[in-house]
């Protein structure tokens, strides 16, 4: 099935020799349908499915039997970072590369680093976190041969969609499709690489 | 009251007016893609013309110094240190209302999130300015930050105003993330609604390559419950380490425990009320009223009044141990602040801030939008003299000979009143170019959002069927 773009991508397409299938994607009318169909998928076996919408839905990690995120491991492993560049930050600067004596006060004590390090730790855990997440997430990523399927860019607005990738070992064109048009699949569409 | 003892046990519904997700969508892009009204384009005008201002003023402070401002002997901190902590207070509410009311699963702060994490963001850049230029020799301002130098010198880690330094920026940092995270699946949205190609392209760059897999949205909402986690104890620590910029300076009136919790307070108290000032006019004028309900403004009433009773509190709790204390320092600082001569600046302070948000209590006074508008702007001005107030203990120190008093010039007011200028210019360039109301969010705690919403029937059934719960109305 022939899918339209924008001149853009058919340039792309032109220049590139056999096209590839990606995969199918089906619409379903709303987040109920979608975790319902997502649920069938899992049950049957498919791995290389994803479900796309406007915002999270709620149990459907559950429901794509998804394991749970690795987000929390950056996050902790970029807190630690900053709480140790924090601390040997201020004893090296202050107690063995520039030993000064100001106010009578000890080179180093943990007492007055303490704020210091709080902030390095919370700044650092804050980048494992957020680029931890863009990086799980393989963004950016400014390319996606589901735009090339005109009713997906809808996605981002109030419509909801299942896909399913050639390269699940499940997957076979004919059967695939027949599958998603049972759950209530609408517009079931071959997405080209 | 049977009708409140009703909307107590099941609330009403956090958007107003029944709608779907595309009139989401709708309402809140369309503000963007609209051409900017006449309205917009004559306060941005005023705006610019303020950012003038401060960047004029800043210029010939660079070139002529610190002695263009009213310091004198004894003051030998200003305006600039009492907008820095108006400022960051300010800057507090954004984050409060996203992290705090995030993990507390307020979803109320949905509508408003957004609003008030790009005001913190503002904000701070506003107050950033401050101990940026206050510096005198501003091209040795590196000098706040552990840069390997020629000296072979590092700054003084022992020293409070440091620990400013990387509060504030990290404070910065994180809650530039926080909104940025925030934004990027609604970037996606105004990309994928995008007419030309500048827009599409710009929205799109800034969006990732947002498409709204699942597997990206469980990163996500696990990312931004990190983050949230994060913001909250940052968000107290920033306002309790400005606060030790005064308490750990041996100086009467400045040297007291109470300073981090007071400050926090008080911070969150002027951001609450800098939200009220801009989301009530804003509400109005860009048709936001099912999104920023009068449930909404009641709420952030409420905090208003519970931080304001709190500063309140620690007015009095001042007053009392200066006098417990025994110190004659102390007492004699107090003293000086009610009835001395800046005895006008302490009763605008205690009117605005102890006696204004008592208001609230009534019902009526809450959810009136013009009440709450005006009482915002006293809230904020009031705020503004809490911190003028206590800078001037410095007026009488402990050598009466070396007493003074201390009068604004021309180019204090200049660049205070300039640096409303940043704020309102950043503000507005934010609301023509990004959605003022966290669009995702919104659509998630719609009813028709959760999957085993009542419309949909139990368990899901044909398509027929749910489609047409899809379009109905909420029966709640």
């Amino acid at each position: 099935m022939a899918t339209r773009g924008s001149p853009m991508a058919e340039k792309v397409k032109a220049a590139k020799k056999p096209a590839r299938n990606w995969g199918i994607v089906a619409e379903f009318a709303n987040p109920a349908e979608l975790v319902h169909a997502a649920q069938k998928c899992r049950d049957a076996g498919y791995k290389k499915f994803e479900t796309w919408s406007p915002f999270p839905v709620h149990g459907m990690d559950d429901a794509m039997g998804l394991p749970g995120s690795k987000v929390p491991w950056l996050s902790l492993g970029g807190g630690l970072t900053g709480c140790t560049i924090g601390l040997l930050l201020q004893w090296w600067t202050g107690s063995q590369d520039y030993p000064l004596v100001i106010g009578g006060k000890p080179l180093f004590a943990w007492e007055f680093a303490l704020p210091v390090t709080f902030e390095l730790s919370v700044l650092l855990a804050s980048f494992g976190t957020v680029f931890g997440m863009f990086a799980l997430n393989l963004l950016p990523r400014p390319n996606h041969p589901l735009d090339r399927v005109p009713m997906f860019k809808r996605v981002t607005d109030d419509k909801f969609f299942l896909s399913i990738e050639v390269r699940d070992p499940q997957f076979d064109l004919s059967r695939s499709k027949a599958f998603l048009e049972g759950l209530g699949g609408l517009h079931v569409t071959v997405v080209e690489e | 009251m049977a009708t409140q003892t009703h909307d107590e046990i099941f609330p009403p519904p956090l958007v107003s007016g029944n709608p779907t997700f595309g009139s989401v969508t709708e309402a809140i892009c369309s503000i963007v893609e609209k051409k900017p009204t006449v309205p917009w384009m004559v306060f941005f005008a005023v705006a610019l013309s303020g950012l003038t201002l401060l960047l004029g003023s800043i210029a010939w402070l660079i070139w002529e110094g610190t002695g263009i401002w009213g310091l004198n002997n004894p003051v030998g901190w200003g305006w600039a240190i009492v907008n820095f902590v108006f400022w960051v207070g300010i800057g507090h509410a954004g984050t409060l209302i996203s992290a705090v009311l995030f993990l507390f699963r307020q979803k109320w702060r949905t509508a408003i999130n957004r609003f008030a994490e790009a005001m913190t963001i503002f904000a701070v850049i506003c107050a950033l300015v401050f101990p940026g230029i206050h510096v005198g020799r501003i091209w040795a301002a590196y000098w706040m930050l552990p840069l390997p130098n020629q000296m072979g010198m590092w700054p003084n880690f022992r020293s409070p105003l440091l620990w400013d330094v990387f509060a504030v920026s990290t404070y910065f940092t994180v809650s530039l993330l926080f909104w940025y995270v925030g934004l990027v699946p609604d970037l996606a949205t105004l990309r994928d609604r995008a007419k030309n190609k500048l827009a599409f392209y710009a929205y799109g760059f800034f969006s990732l390559g947002w498409r709204g897999a699942n597997r990206h949205w469980q990163n996500y909402e696990r990312a931004y419950l990190l983050l949230a986690g994060l913001a909250t104890p940052l968000v107290l620590s920033v306002h309790t380490i400005v606060s030790f910029d005064f308490a750990v300076s041996v100086i009467p009136g400045w040297h007291t425990t109470i300073f981090p919790p007071y400050f926090v307070a008080g911070a969150i108290f002027s951001g609450f009320a800098m939200v009220l000032t801009l989301a009530i006019p804003s509400r109005k004028i860009f048709k936001l009223e099912d999104f920023i309900t009068v449930r909404h403004v009641e709420n952030m009433n409420k905090i208003i009044l519970v931080t304001g009773t709190m500063v309140g509190y620690a007015y009095a709790m001042e007053f009392f141990i200066a006098w417990y204390s025994g110190s004659p320092y102390e007492s004699f600082a107090f003293v000086n602040r009610a009835f001395g001569p800046y005895a006008w600046a302490y009763w605008i302070m205690v009117s605005c801030n102890v006696i204004t948000p008592q208001f609230f209590w009534f019902k009526k006074l809450r959810t009136s939008m013009t009440v709450a508008f005006i009482l915002s702007i006293f809230v904020n001005i009031g705020m503004w003299f809490e911190r003028f107030v206590i800078t001037m203990s410095l007026h009488r120190d402990y050598l009466p000979s070396s007493w003074d008093y201390y009068r604004p010039s021309f180019f204090d007011m200049s660049t205070f009143i300039g640096s409303f200028g940043l704020f309102f210019t950043l503000f507005l360039l934010f609301l023509k170019f990004l959605p003022a109301v966290a669009i995702s969010e919104v659509k998630g705690v719609l009813p028709q959002a959760d999957p085993h919403w009542e419309g949909y029937g139990h368990g899901a059934h044909g398509a027929e069927d749910s489609a047409h719960g899809h379009e109905g109305k909420s029966h709640g």
